[in-house]
């Protein structure tokens, strides 16, 4: 499998890539593409879109039809290409502050339209590629170089703040639980409708060393390890011991109508075939 | 088939002619009725019009939707359009074809929405950041509205860059009769598709010519689109000899056909001893007040660009040659004047202008014509 996904799938010629030695990106990427060959979607009929940022570097890797967007709007860009074309899977990628800081007002309206569209947030809680700025799910006192003193501000739950906008299909991962990661986004492609997965991952180079994590790789996965419970854990759990950790696993699976499809039912009433 | 249209709907039948099949917008005065319009039209004709949550997610749609192959535009006004700004900025970059009508209202700011201006000349010439060269007409009429919206696709697809259609409040809400060219009477120019393998396709190869071909996302052609500099294959570079090939052709591919893109109007100019010089609305003042100053036998005649950006330098030059002078009209506070300023460098080149919410009066420009001829 492996070696049918590297030749499939990846644009050797683009290697190696820029992400830092122990980013978790490369580990998101290779979740996202044993869930493309797991479902067997011709590769010509899959758009796959980023916004700006390390997230947005992606699309340049990857053997699809790529779109690297402006920072924040891929999930517009997206909008556009699947009402223009229902046939071609989309799936957009982005960064935490791509998603829900400068791109908040698109991923908030994309997830109300029900609009068949993969979204996965590359969730490492810092601007990575402008040098470890905050961002909005910095967590409260950790370091960032515009946040010298610790975040002060309350971080976005995205997958809280994706339930609330409507979207059908919410879930929360990590580059730590990596089987589990396979699943979820082959769930989350598979989904007919807004399907958003809210990746934990790690920045040794720019969060890691500013947050007692070292850029030691394994230093930064073993946090994401403890602070991640699984859903049915964490819905037993007391207040308490909630503090300071996150539930990951599948919060919604839906099916409402989706987007294109109730527009085609509209242009058939409309030119009275219906 | 003849239609009393406004301006506004002109804009959206001609778009529908030239076989716009995807609008992406967001509601402002006074370009909202346009959306109202395509969104009504779009599914009658098998097209897709969709409201987003903002003018910079619309620009953002519509170039998602033109690189899966269909002809996409949306409609603003000044403040939406400053919005657009980053998304023309990649539009240009990336090479894709777009078309925004913006019906320009007073500014700066949120300034006078129900009143007509010209005050965003210079932001369709230079509004986004980089340097990237795109395309503005001016209608000065409804039917013009119909006409300059074909061509804006045309021209769009023909070079791959955005084009603009800059009408204003006075146009948008003016109803004319409008002709509906019959489908093949009027040409419509689609982009050009690749004509080698999928395996042998660059999204940016220039060696065929200054427009590469660009293949529709889905269609088997699998490539890569950044605002990035990018090297032929689409990929980021920073070499500075393609980052320099990409740019210089960029705005080349503009420049270096500028004859070929611009229209004009000449209006009573040959005898004339001076030349007013107007675009959009403020035209169709200078119209009247040229018949008014004929009738005293005043010798006058309008010069009137339909296409304003690129500016059509040698042809403007060609026309003032010696005139005595050369009056400049428009609703702002001097923006197309300084570059008729810059190109006629040799003559004497008046202005009269104002942004207040008013239209500009025959008369005034009478008497301004007068003041000239004493002076």
């Amino acid at each position: 499998m492996y070696t049918d996904i590297v030749r499939e799938y990846l644009r050797k010629d683009k290697f190696p890539s820029i992400w830092c030695p122990g980013c978790g990106h490369g580990i998101i990427l290779g979740a996202l593409l044993r869930a493309v060959y797991k479902l067997g979607w011709d590769k010509n009929k899959i758009v796959l879109v980023s916004g700006i940022g390390c997230s947005g570097r992606t699309p340049g890797y990857v053997d699809f039809n790529t779109l690297h967007t402006t920072h924040g709007r891929a999930l517009a860009f997206a909008t556009g290409i699947k009402m223009a074309n229902p046939e071609l899977h989309v799936i957009a990628v982005m960064g935490d502050g791509d998603a829900v800081a400068i791109g908040g007002n698109h991923f908030i309206h994309t997830a109300r339209r029900n609009l068949d569209i993969t979204a996965i947030v590359y969730n490492n809680s810092i601007y990575g590629m402008t040098g470890g700025q905050v961002s909005p799910t910095t967590p409260v006192g950790a370091r960032a170089t515009t946040a010298p003193y610790g975040c002060v501000e309350k971080p976005f739950d995205v997958v809280e703040l994706a339930l609330g906008s409507g979207a059908t299909f919410v879930a929360r991962g990590s580059s730590y639980h990596v089987p589990m990661l396979d699943n979820i986004i082959k769930e989350a492609l598979a989904h007919k409708g807004f399907s958003v997965v809210d990746v934990i991952t790690t920045c040794p180079t720019t969060f890691g060393r500013r947050n007692r994590l070292t850029d030691d790789p394994v230093k930064n996965l073993e946090w994401i390890k403890e602070r991640l419970v699984p859903l049915s854990k964490w819905e037993k759990m007391s207040e308490e011991e909630r503090k300071g950790k996150l539930p990951f696993g599948i919060f919604r699976k839906q099916e409402l109508p989706e987007l294109t499809e109730l527009y085609h039912e509209m242009d058939l009433k409309v030119r009275g075939e219906k | 088939m003849e239609k009393l249209l406004s301006g506004n709907e002109a804009i959206a039948e001609g778009a529908i002619y030239a076989g716009c099949r995807f609008f992406a917008g967001y509601p402002i005065t006074p370009s909202s009725d346009l959306a109202e319009r395509m969104s009504f039209r779009l599914p009658q004709v098998g097209g897709r019009f969709i409201q987003m949550e903002d003018e910079i997610a619309s620009a953002g749609a519509i170039i998602g939707a033109s690189l899966c192959g269909i002809k996409s535009m949306t409609a603003t006004s000044g403040p939406g359009f400053s919005l657009m700004q980053e998304h023309i900025s990649f539009a240009a970059m990336a090479e894709v074809p777009i078309v925004i009508a913006n019906i320009q209202r007073g500014g700066p700011s949120t300034g006078l929405p129900t009143f007509p201006s010209q005050q965003d000349m210079m932001q369709a010439r230079w509004g986004a950041h980089g340097d990237y060269e795109a395309i503005t007409l001016v209608p000065c009429s409804v039917e013009e509205c119909f006409y300059l919206t074909v061509k804006a696709f045309n021209l769009s697809e023909k070079y791959r860059v955005p084009a603009f259609i800059l009408s204003d409040e006075v146009i948008a809400h003016l109803r004319e009769k409008v002709r509906i060219p019959e489908p093949g009477e009027i040409e419509v120019i689609d982009r050009e598709k690749p004509r080698v393998p999928p395996e042998q396709y660059y999204p940016y190869d220039d060696s065929q010519g200054e427009v590469p071909p660009l293949a529709a996302f889905g269609s088997g052609y699998r490539y890569h689109v950044t605002g990035l500099a990018h090297d032929i294959t689409g990929f980021p570079t920073h070499d500075p000899e393609k980052v320099g090939r990409l740019l210089k052709r960029i705005v080349d591919k503009i420049r270096n056909h500028v004859s070929e893109i611009v229209e004009y109007e000449e209006y009573m100019i040959e005898d004339a001893d001076i030349l007013v010089f107007s675009y959009g609305c403020t035209s169709r003042a200078c119209k009247e007040a040229i018949q008014e100053l004929r009738r005293d036998g005043v010798k006058v005649g309008l010069w009137r660009p339909k296409v304003i950006w690129p500016f059509p330098e040698e042809e403007l030059k060609k026309a003032a040659s010696g005139k005595k002078a050369v009056l400049v009209v428009e609703m702002n506070y001097k923006q197309v004047g300084y570059e008729v300023e810059r190109i006629l460098c040799d003559m004497r080149v008046h202005w009269m202008g104002r942004a207040d919410g008013e239209i500009i009066p025959p008369e005034e420009i009478e008497e301004e014509v007068k003041c000239i001829l004493t002076s």
